[in-house]
């Protein structure tokens, strides 16, 4: 008698086996196949077009009611199957029991759906299965529709972009940095997302979904944050589990999916397992490529044959009109691994391929994938690709020729009313122009005929690029300083491009500036973050992990690995409770030592790490903040007593300076900022050695800028003579702004004004009102964002993980 | 005898960040990579001692809080001009949990971190 085979699942794994089982030997079992949908095999991977309208399901039918007739398959469809009886042999479902002698499990996944409240509300659907797609159709033939996407991932963002293809108003949310974070590196994700965008689709990362919100039916998502987007329907694509549920029940060897060896036998040997739901030396497949092989090992396994499926590695595409993208392999940053990056700004292409050894281990490509099967094939052979490292990534086409690109090529891609002179408004075309009209030939003909240049300084590197992209050869500009070893620009440049190019995060700086490392590193990481959140206050997420660690956890790191505390004096002045308030704090955490600072506050050093918050908590209900003490920012305002007591004060020292540092405290800057006013020329609080000082006279105020007294030692320069306090706090502050704004990172005040010059300084500061209060303005706004006191955020919980170990371990000593 | 115990999961560790574990040989750094590569490496720069775990972490490298040496995360070996290395222990990472293998951390077989 012909032995029973029953399948349960009628999916792409299961389609596959029976093919090739049918093709060695068509009689050898008596076949059933069950099926939770009420429909046969077809490829579920065009679920995505078929989603976009590009297909009909017509088309994407694998096995037809003809194919199964003809094979003699007895098709049970609609059934889903409830129960495995192992010492019966019989599998259960609504219809009775079906008893088998072999057993194939090729149940696949189910969606995850995150537990969240209203999850259950019509209108939550999966993206699966056919009826999934029927559903998200119908919601879309609403008017102005609106979808909401939890899941930024590969099936999320090809449900997206399908939607969005259906004229609805698409919201993706990711609970992620950024897309795709399995398959894609940040510089990746971050063109993708442009893409993305740039159809309409919003996209909202680090989203934590708190509620699905509806009245009977969904109407909106809730987040964490508080946004709330609305929604006719929600697409769960938050990620896929193995469907086991059967398999568990049966007492069969399950982890995360159901454990075989490699002839995709299960724990019991009757039954066999393929597909989604199978895991096969610790790994779970959620591509079709290894579940093919699977098939074909299950259908020579159930004849007798010898087979063993081996594990692959699986290259990812995300299958979305107008999106090439390619991803295979391992393409984390280790030691020992090297990486090759080309990045195409104008055209759009990032390509990242990780070697060791010279063999490639992982690839991410975006923009152009034609190479991206030459990679991946040369990743599974393990190819020795020492011979054509210097020209691989460009690609297998590349023969020879134009080899790296064009360092000049970020400036040449820039359209012409891009503005490169910030000061003169001057544009690149102008200055083009110019220089082709005019024959000119130098950086000093281009500042006389355009002024471009000519006032602050920080444009030169672009002008001298716009010189040798329009003269060739026949410039050569003076070699500009690279910010470090992941880049040719320098300092001003990156800040100039960051403006001109409107780039608003890390990633997206790398890639338009065509950064070479795919991470940058300790040097620029910083810099960057700072340009970003002087340039995009309101924009600009702050990277914390690209602050040094001072900055990170608000306090300054000793040679111990202890950090030592100094809260906030406005002005030098103190009171009894304040003083109480310390004293109590040193007592309770057992400070070991407390000073006075030359900054007229008070540190205490050696606490531990641990401690910081619960010191800060303290601290804070006395009324302390941070003095940000570890910042490139305000430290601080020191004062003499002035007019309130002393015999020679001639306005109220103590008072404006008090004024100036509650005005100015929480402002991050390229280095620190350091003040002082006196009361009079005697200059008690040294305010002419200072980055900015005020000395106090019977007509108003001098005020004086410049001045350094740590490891140089310069006298300040005058800036210029104002009558009132508000005059001297807005000009104080557009001086300030204006460093902000053209400084390079670490570079104190001093030096800037020492490279750009004073007059120059002096003329936007104290000649040009319109300029100046501009700069104020500009200051004004950046503030709402970045006063906030960074140690009540932290006594109250935030960057938690910061604070504690992750884990504490005394277990016992091994036994003799 | 190897055994392995959970001592976290990948997310209670920020990308391109750090949390340490104590243990009794010592106060050991686990880091994150920009690509979720975990690794663990004793807390303390071969240099002048400082606490590698709050430093700049940048591709599989970190660099020192104090004087800015840089080091390989995988090997624990000073990069460029410097000299030195810190410890590494071996670790795993599978479904988001971290794995450490208690062996390496006995007082019994492992030398205690020197502090
Ligand atoms: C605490 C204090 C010394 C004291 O006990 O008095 C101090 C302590 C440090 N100074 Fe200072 N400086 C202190 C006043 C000064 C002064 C005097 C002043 O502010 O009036 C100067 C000269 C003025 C100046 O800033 O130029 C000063 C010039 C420096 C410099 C050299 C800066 C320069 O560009 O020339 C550094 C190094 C740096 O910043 O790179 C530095 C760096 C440091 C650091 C942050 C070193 C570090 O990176 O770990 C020290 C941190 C110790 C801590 O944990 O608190 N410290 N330092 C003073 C804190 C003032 C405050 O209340 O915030
Ligand atoms: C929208 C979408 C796009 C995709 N795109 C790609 C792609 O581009 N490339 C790629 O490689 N992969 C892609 N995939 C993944 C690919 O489709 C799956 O890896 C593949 O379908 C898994 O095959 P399977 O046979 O294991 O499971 P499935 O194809 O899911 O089949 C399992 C079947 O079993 C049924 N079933 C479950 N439990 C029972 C039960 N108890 N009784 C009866 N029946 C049951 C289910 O209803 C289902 O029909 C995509 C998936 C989706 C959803
Ligand atoms: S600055 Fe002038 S007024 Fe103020 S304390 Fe010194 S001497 Fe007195
Ligand atoms: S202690 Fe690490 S570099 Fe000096």
């Amino acid at each position: 008698m012909t032995e029973k085979l029953v399948i349960v699942g009628a999916g792409m794994a299961s389609g596959r086996m029976l093919e090739r089982l049918f093709e060695t030997d068509p009689d050898a079992f008596d076949v059933t196949l069950f099926g939770a949908e009420p429909r046969g095999n077809y490829d579920r991977i065009m679920l995505s077009p078929l989603l976009a309208g590009e297909t009909s399901f017509a088309e994407i039918v694998t096995h037809d009611a003809e194919w199964y007739a003809a094979n003699n398959v007895a098709c049970r469809f609609g059934e889903t199957v409830t129960r495995i009886d192992r010492e019966a042999r019989t599998v259960t479902s609504a219809k009775g029991e079906t008893s088998y002698d072999r057993l194939v499990i090729a149940t696949g996944s189910a969606p995850f759906i995150i537990p969240v409240a209203g999850r259950d509300l019509p209108g939550v659907v999966a993206f699966r299965d056919l009826d999934d797609v029927q559903a998200m159709v119908a919601a879309a033939e609403k008017p102005c529709a609106r979808a909401v996407v939890i899941g930024g991932g590969l099936l999320g963002l090809e449900a997206a972009a399908a939607l969005r293809a259906r004229g609805m108003d698409v919201t993706v949310l990711h609970l992620m940095d950024h897309l795709m974070e399995r398959q894609l590196d940040p510089a990746a994700a971050y063109l993708l997302k442009k893409n993305l965008e740039e159809r309409g689709i919003a996209i909202h990362c680090k989203a934590q979904t708190k509620a699905i919100l509806g009245n009977g039916r969904t109407e909106a998502v809730l987040l964490d944050d508080g946004t709330v987007y609305p929604a006719d329907i929600v697409v769960m694509a938050a990620g896929i589990r193995p469907e086991t549920r059967i398999a568990v029940d049966a007492g069969l060897h399950v982890e995360r999916g159901i454990v075989v060896d490699d002839r995709m036998v299960t724990s019991d040997p009757a039954i066999l397992a393929i597909g989604e739901c199978v895991e096969h030396e610790s790994i779970c497949y959620g591509l079709v490529a290894p579940l093919y092989d699977m098939a074909g090992v299950a259908a020579k396994t159930l004849l007798g044959k010898e087979a063993a499926f081996r594990p692959v590695e699986t290259a990812t595409k995300l299958k979305v009109t107008g999106v090439s993208l390619y991803s295979a392999g391992d393409f984390a940053d280790a030691p020992e691994r090297e990486e090759i990056v080309l990045r195409d700004a104008a055209a759009g292409i990032y390509k990242r391929l990780v070697l060791k050894d010279n063999q490639i281990l992982g690839a991410v490509l975006y923009g152009d994938t034609a190479d991206g099967a030459w990679f991946f094939d040369m990743l599974k052979k393990g190819v020795d690709v020492s011979e054509m490292r210097d020209t691989l990534i460009f690609g297998q086409t590349f023969q020879q020729g134009s080899g790296p690109f064009d360092p000049l090529a970020a400036v040449a891609a820039l359209p012409v009313d891009a503005e490169i002179c910030g000061c003169n408004g001057i544009c690149k075309g102008r200055i083009t122009e110019a220089i082709t009209e005019k024959g000119l030939t130098s950086l000093e003909d281009v500042r006389a005929h355009t002024k471009a240049s000519a006032s602050c300084g920080t444009c030169t590197g672009l002008v001298e690029q716009l010189l040798a992209l329009t003269l060739g050869e026949a410039y050569n500009p003076a070699a500009i300083e690279p910010m470090c070893g992941c880049t040719e620009l320098g300092h001003d440049d990156v800040r100039r491009l960051i403006k001109a190019k409107r780039l608003k995060t890390i990633p997206a700086v790398m890639q338009e500036l065509e950064w070479k490392t795919s991470c940058g590193c300790a040097k620029c990481r910083p810099a960057l973050n700072y340009y970003l959140v002087a340039d995009w206050p309101d924009e600009y997420a702050d990277d914390y992990q690209s602050r040094f660690i001072n900055e990170r956890v608000h306090a300054n790191i000793q040679k111990d690995g202890t950090y030592s505390v100094v809260p906030r004096m406005w002005g030098g002045v103190t009171s009894a409770a304040e003083l109480r308030a310390i004293a109590d704090v040193v007592d309770r955490f057992d400070i070991p030592t407390v000073k006075v600072t030359g900054g007229q506050r008070i540190d205490m050093l050696g606490i531990r790490k641990e401690d910081l918050p619960a010191v800060w908590a303290d601290l804070g209900k006395a009324g302390f903040v941070s003095g940000h003490a570890y910042a490139k920012g305000l430290r601080t305002v020191k004062t003499c007593v002035g007019s309130d007591w002393c015999r020679f004060g001639t306005q109220d020292s103590t008072g404006l300076g008090i004024r100036i540092e509650k005005f100015m405290w929480g402002s991050w800057t390229p280095a620190k900022v350091k003040m002082a006013v006196s009361g009079c020329p005697r200059n008690c609080a040294e305010a002419t050695c200072k980055d900015v000082g005020i000395i106090c006279v019977e007509s108003g105020f001098e005020i004086h800028f410049a001045g350094a007294a740590g490891l140089d030692i310069r006298g300040t320069e005058v800036l210029g003579h104002v009558k009132t306090e508000d005059d001297v706090l807005e000009h104080v502050t557009a001086l300030v702004q204006m460093y902000r704004e053209q400084a390079r990172y670490l570079e104190r005040i001093y030096k800037w004004a020492a490279r750009i010059g004073h007059d120059e300084i002096r003329r936007q500061i104290m000649e040009d009102a319109d300029r100046r209060k501009a700069y104020f303005s500009r200051f004004v706004f950046s503030q709402k964002f970045a006063q906030v006191d960074p140690w009540s955020e932290r006594a109250s919980g935030k960057d938690k993980h910061e604070f504690h170990p992750m884990a504490e371990f005394s277990f016992p000593q091994a036994a003799e | 005898m190897s055994e392995w115990i959970e001592i976290g999961k990948l997310s209670d560790i920020p990308q391109r960040g750090a949390r340490c574990i104590n243990t009794p040989i010592g106060r050991i750094a686990i880091f994150r990579t920009a690509k979720d590569d975990v690794y663990a490496i004793e807390d303390r720069c071969p240099h002048k001692g400082g606490p590698l775990s709050q430093g700049i972490v940048h591709g599989a490298q970190v660099t020192c809080p104090l004087h800015n040496w840089v080091f390989s995360l995988e090997t624990g070996v000073a990069q460029g001009m410097d000299e030195g290395a810190a410890r590494t222990f071996p670790l795993s990472c599978k479904d988001g949990r971290i794995f450490m293998d208690t062996a390496a951390l006995q007082p019994a077989t492992a030398p205690p971190l020197p502090r």
